[in-house]
């Protein structure tokens, strides 16, 4: 296919509530793996696959084709689901996830399941990985766009910076950065935008602290984001609400058809999005829910 | 004395052979983190400049950048120095190369104490076993320039990751221009029933100085060029240990983790024999001439003769 088709704004909610039940579905059944920066992502990969990408699942090697870079590699839950949506990979496979012989693996492997551009897992790689087929596409006259998606701990690790920083001196036009920006990783809150907490914050320690529940909160503040991002020499656009299928569809388009420079999208999300005791909760990071809870998230969505 | 064929660093065939594979239509592209000046790798930008990519000093960013190309079609080079390449990438190479197995060839100078006067910081002795960690990846240390060049065009032509470890100094070249380099083979330097010498990189040499002193005292070395780290000569080396019962193996670089250890886990499975290391163990380098550090810390062939001499004295029977 040359291009996504038209998809109406209430098809792009249908699938992005069938990804979600994969989501968690399949870190249910392998009782393990990471629900919430999934579900912070799935309106930005799904308008990515649906709206805005040209590639043919028939076609995973299409040498044209867009390509999607997992950065944060840990959220293959979303990416695997999107990929099945669209056709690259039987639906069923999904709840082989994490399992002994599963193509699905805990973190992304290049090629597996077909789809799938690079292995990852460590942060901080995929940027460096995205700006390489930027210029390759570029030094073959090939006319693809490359989208890497970060996470919040993708943006502390400093290959990501190094990455930002040759990217804009080299120009790389065809290249696309999007921050699933929710604020929470792995220890707990990065920052206090999603912090509950109030007035807790030890007098005597500038930096982030441990909270009674084990988790840390500030652990590492980016802010400004945008200015870091525009001082590296990219175009930058803030989304709100990353979402919102109807603000992240436009951003990823006018940042596609930006060309003069790297363009990045700084998307707030919120982790966990769509099952209310998933949400802003940094338990589940790494951690899938329940067969009861799945039951309730479920509901939640909409599925009895 | 050995005969050589005058002086060349490994280091400085890099970027000429990758220009010259370039215009014979080689889809090559490299990399660079400020050492292509050094590493040479800027012959090849200076005549390819759209197919070169200077990316500061970023080493974990040249490896990712590297990959991605490798992804779609290149046959990606970069180069630094091994201090720096596999040092400050080493999770890089693991997740971005040696996992997925992408057409990276990463060329590392600067390697073992022969770095010189540049002092510990900058002599990488740990970088075979890093690179040698990881088992996708071809590890090959040429032993002269004329290697060099051989295993740079193996590489280019060959898919999948590759290491190929080189160093600053103008070193004697042993090879002339028939030899052939081949991945996977040891080729037999000299014929010997005695012992064995097992070398890599400049100490190639050196085994050879010290299979002429053995020889005058009556001592038959045989010595192998062991350049081709991964894939090792498996035949070669179990030859070495039937026929000559004692084994000597010699590295600029840490005798854990390097060819020490590779010879010794498959004699310890295949065919135990004594073997004797003459390597860096517990120390770092320092400043000094390259000779002189050589000599400093007994990489010589006199180290490689006496190690022969205890690996002789402990056969059995």
């Amino acid at each position: 296919m040359a291009q996504a088709p038209a998809v109406s704004l209430d098809q792009f909610k249908e699938i992005a509530r069938r990804v979600r039940r994969h989501i968690l579905e399949m870190t249910t059944a392998a009782n393990s793996g990471h629900p919430g920066g999934s579900l912070s992502a799935v309106e930005i990969v799904t308008a990515a696959y649906f709206a805005v990408m040209r590639h043919d699942p028939q076609n995973p090697a299409w040498p044209d084709r867009d390509r999607w870079i997992m950065s944060k590699g840990h959220a293959t839950p979303v990416i695997y689901s999107v990929l099945a949506e669209a056709g690259y990979f039987p639906v069923d496979e999904l709840l082989t996830f994490r399992k002994l012989g599963s193509r699905l693996q805990g973190h992304v492997v290049m090629g597996n399941p077909p789809g799938v551009e690079m292995s990852a897992g460590a942060l901080g790689m995929g940027l460096s990985f995205s700006l390489g087929q930027a210029l390759a596409g570029r030094l073959d006259r090939r006319g693809y766009q490359v989208y890497c998606l970060l996470s919040d701990g993708d943006s502390e690790e400093g290959q990501t910076w190094e990455a930002a920083m040759a990217a804009a001196h080299h120009k790389a036009g065809n290249l696309v950065a999007i921050v699933d920006r929710n604020h929470i990783q792995n220890d707990g809150y990065s920052d206090l935008q999603h912090f509950p907490g109030n007035g807790d914050r030890p007098a005597d320690v500038p930096g982030g602290w441990v909270l009674p529940d084990g988790h840390t909160a500030n652990i590492m503040n980016l802010e400004p984001l945008a200015d870091k991002w525009k001082a590296f020499g990219w175009k930058v656009w803030r989304v709100a609400d990353g979402n919102d299928f109807e603000q992240v569809i436009p951003a990823l388009k006018e940042a596609r058809d930006y060309n003069e420079g790297p363009a990045v999208l700084i998307c707030e999300t919120v982790k966990g999005k769509g099952v209310s005791f998933m949400e802003n909760n940094p338990d589940y990071h790494g951690k899938a829910a329940t067969p009861e809870q799945l039951k309730q998230a479920l509901g939640e969505l909409g599925f009895n | 004395m050995v005969q050589t064929l005058g002086e060349k660093a490994t280091r400085d065939v890099l970027g000429p052979t990758l220009a010259r594979l370039c215009r014979d239509g080689a889809d090559i592209v490299c990399v660079d983190a400020d050492l292509g000046f050094s590493t040479s790798a800027v012959k090849f930008g200076a005549e390819f400049p759209e197919r070169f990519f200077p990316i500061g000093v970023a080493e974990q960013n040249m490896i990712g950048v590297a990959a991605g190309l490798a992804a779609a079609g290149k046959v990606a080079f970069c180069s630094s120095f091994a201090v720096f390449a596999p040092g400050h990438c080493f999770d890089q190479l693991r997740m971005a190369v040696a996992q997925p197995r992408t057409n990276v060839k990463l060329f590392a100078s600067h390697a073992g104490v022969v770095t010189g006067e540049d002092g510990a910081s900058a002599e990488a002795l740990e970088d075979l076993a890093l690179m040698l960690s990881m088992p996708p990846f071809r590890v090959i240390f040429p032993a002269d320039a004329v290697e060099a060049e051989q295993a740079i065009e193996v590489a280019a032509r060959t898919d999948g990751p590759f290491y190929i470890r080189a160093l600053r100094p103008k070193t004697a070249v042993i090879h002339d221009g028939d030899y052939n380099f081949q991945l996977g083979k040891w080729p037999v330097l000299r014929e010997g029933k005695d012992v064995t010498l097992i070398a890599v990189g400049e100490l190639v040499l050196a085994a050879l100085e010290a299979a002429e002193k053995l020889a005058g005292e009556g001592i038959q070395a045989r010595v192998l060029n062991a350049a081709s780290l991964r894939p090792l000569d498996e035949d070669a080396l179990l030859a070495a240990a039937a026929d000559t019962g004692a084994i000597v193996t010699a590295e600029d670089h840490f005798v854990v983790g390097g060819v020490g250890s590779l010879v010794s886990q498959v004699l310890a499975e295949k065919r135990p024999a004594p073997v004797e290391f003459v390597g860096m163990r517990d120390r770092y380098g320092t400043s000094g001439t390259w000779q002189q550090l050589l000599e400093y810390f007994n990489l010589t062939p006199d180290a490689i003769a006496k190690a022969a001499r205890n690996a002789i004295a402990r056969k059995s029977g």
